[in-house]
């Protein structure tokens, strides 16, 4: 290094440094995390689970092997209709909304971006309140209207926000971003609405609002799955092109990406997979925006480590919430992620100096 | 020179809307040339650029990549044929010098796996020939604009292309900096054999460091050539509409 550069702050850069380049550990130890907030999640709640109980359910269950005589009929119920599927649902939806945080940060050139930075959380809110104010109950499969109005409300949003909003020319990142806004404005309006008249119907509304998982089930597990982590690898498949799109529009094209398409689908699979999260969960806040910064704080803003790395720690984090929002009473999840998450990322934010242009 | 020519813009005019920017162009760079193009504001420099790159389709005329039209080549092709140096955008996130001149090599490296060892020995010889290896290891926002420049120069370089696109690059740069991109580039042109295209304020650097001049006006080409008959005291007064004694160009030499 060069004497004269030395009065430069270097030091935070040299530690970045010291861990950068090593994903592979990082990813090592958030997998190991994982499989101990697996057996944590299946293990806690209001009737603890010795770990042992957990693998003979599991065993007997998936591979039709006695591990163990003596698994009580109500505990076999707990471990496999309840906590399992539960915590895997939450594992699921941290993967999903955390992949898509990166991506839209990525897109949107912009570190405030959040999966529902483009109308999604609205869009799927609305659609939820109008699905539980509708006098009629559909179910197909643990499916409900519920489900599908919220699915298929945050789609339509994203899809609205990207039409109106035109994804080429100059500030068109801007244009895009204001759009969401916009649409998300005229959509809370109608939640609003919607709620000043649901009368009994307005806790169902406010605990949507406040996400949870408590409606987690192994058919909804089961068909959200393949969305999720479909779109999640899909998205990680073009990170090379949210690499490029780093620099600026121009520059993403000088750099070979083919900026229209390539922004298109990635908006696309990034609201897939919120709004498939959502559409079981309600909305649930923090981990798509937290997620991606400490990734990038430990690997480098590549998109190709972040993605990927972001889906295993957001799989991680709402795990982890979800196991403290039961223990704590079965408060709302998303509740949880903030009290707990924020005042950790802020404490991230103090030590690494780091600073945001805006 | 008398070596096939890499790219052409053949009789091109380029527009938004009802306007047309670039007028009836026609420009053919050989291989192995070091062209500035220069002009007064709003005459049409960088929309040609945008054309020459693939950034922006003609309404009329064509632009040849070595020999084929550039429209359907790509844009991953186009990227490994020329390197442009990218505008100072802001940088959203932390991003180390080396890693921001790692993103030069997104046209070559595979898809997932990311940089593979020849990459990484692109991007180490790319920060050394630019001169920004005391930068190693910063925050590439906290650089200062001419430093930054460097780096993005580093990241076209990093690209190892046969063409090299710059507009303006000296435009944040002190004296001593501009003389030192300028030597860069004659080195890269002379040593490598890349291709050089630029657009320049300065015309004393330009005549002094580019031996073709190409002059553009009210989006036409109305000049190209050296710099001794391409700016001489009678072009920079109807051209630029300044007195030529105002600005002392090199061209004696030339």
């Amino acid at each position: 290094m060069s004497a004269g550069l030395a009065s430069k702050p270097l030091g935070s850069a040299t530690r970045a440094s010291r861990i950068r380049g090593r994903p592979g550990l990082v990813a090592l130890v958030t997998v190991c995390i994982l499989g101990a907030l697996l057996l944590a999640g299946v293990a806690l709640g209001s009737v603890a689970i010795a770990p042992g109980d957990t693998l003979a359910v599991v065993g007997h269950r998936l591979f039709g092997v006695d591990l163990a005589s003596a698994v009580s009929p109500a505990t076999d119920t707990i471990v496999w209709e309840l906590r399992l599927p539960r915590v895997l649902t939450s594992m699921v939806i941290g993967c999903g909304l955390a992949v898509a945080g990166a991506t839209f940060q990525g897109l949107l050139r912009n570190p405030l971006a959040d999966p529902f930075v483009l109308g999604t959380a609205s869009g799927a809110a609305l659609g939820a309140a109008i699905a539980i104010l509708l006098p009629v109950t559909v179910a197909v499969l643990a499916f409900g209207l519920l489900h599908a109005f919220a699915f298929s409300g945050a789609l339509l949003a994203a899809y609205l926000v990207f039409r109106l909003g035109g994804s080429g020319g100059a500030g068109g990142l801007t244009r895009l971003l204001l759009t969401g806004y916009a649409v998300g404005s005229i959509l809370a309006a109608g939640l609003t609405l919607a709620m000043y008249v649901s009368g009994s119907d307005l806790r169902q509304i406010f605990s949507f609002l406040l996400g949870g998982l408590a409606g987690a089930s192994w058919p909804r597990l089961l068909v959200a799955t393949p969305l999720i982590l479909g779109a999640s690898v899909a998205m990680t498949w073009r990170a090379r092109s949210l690499d490029g799109m780093l620099l600026g529009d121009q520059a993403a094209r000088h750099l070979g990406v083919d900026l229209r398409r390539e922004r298109g689908l990635l908006l696309a699979l990034a609201s897939l997979a919120t709004a498939a999260g959502v559409a079981i969960s309600g909305l649930i806040g923090f981990v798509g925006l937290v997620v991606p910064h400490v990734i990038r704080l430990l690997v480098g803003p590549g998109a190709r480590r972040v993605l990927p790395l972001s889906g295993l720690a957001g799989a991680a984090l709402l795990a982890a919430a979800d196991i403290v929002a039961r223990l704590v009473g079965d408060v709302p999840v998303g509740v949880v992620m903030a009290l707990l998450g924020a005042p950790f990322f802020l404490f991230l934010l103090r030590r690494t100096r780091t600073g945001y242009e805006l | 020179m008398t070596v096939e020519p890499v790219l052409v813009a053949d009789r091109v005019t380029i527009g938004y809307g009802e306007r047309a920017i670039v007028t009836d162009a026609t420009l053919s760079v050989a291989a192995g040339e070091r062209i500035a193009l220069v002009g007064p504001n709003g005459a049409g420099k960088s929309t040609l650029l945008r054309a020459l790159t693939g950034l922006l389709t003609p309404r009329a005329g064509t632009i040849r990549l070595c020999g084929s039209p550039i429209g359907p080549l790509g844009q991953r092709a186009v990227a490994r044929a020329i390197a442009v140096v990218p505008e100072l955008a802001q940088l959203p996130f932390e991003m180390l010098v080396e890693e921001v001149v790692a993103l030069g090599r997104l046209p070559h490296e595979p898809p997932l796996t990311g940089l593979r060892a020849t990459d990484r020995l692109a991007v180490d010889a790319a920060i050394e020939r630019v001169g920004v290896e005391h930068l190693r290891g910063r925050d590439a926002r906290e650089l200062s604009m001419g430093e930054r420049q460097l780096v993005f120069i580093a990241v076209a370089v990093a690209q190892s292309a046969p063409i090299l696109i710059l507009d303006e690059p000296t435009a944040h740069l002190d004296i001593r900096h501009q003389v030192e991109t300028m030597e860069l580039l004659v080195d890269l042109n002379e040593r490598d054999g890349t291709t050089i295209v630029a657009v320049l304020h300065d015309l004393a650097l330009a005549a002094h460091f580019f031996p073709r001049i190409v002059v553009m006006v009210d989006g036409r080409i109305v000049a190209d050539g050296p710099p001794a008959t391409t700016l001489d005291g009678e072009a920079i007064r109807s051209v630029f509409g300044v007195d030529p004694a105002l600005v002392r160009l090199p061209i004696g030499s030339g």
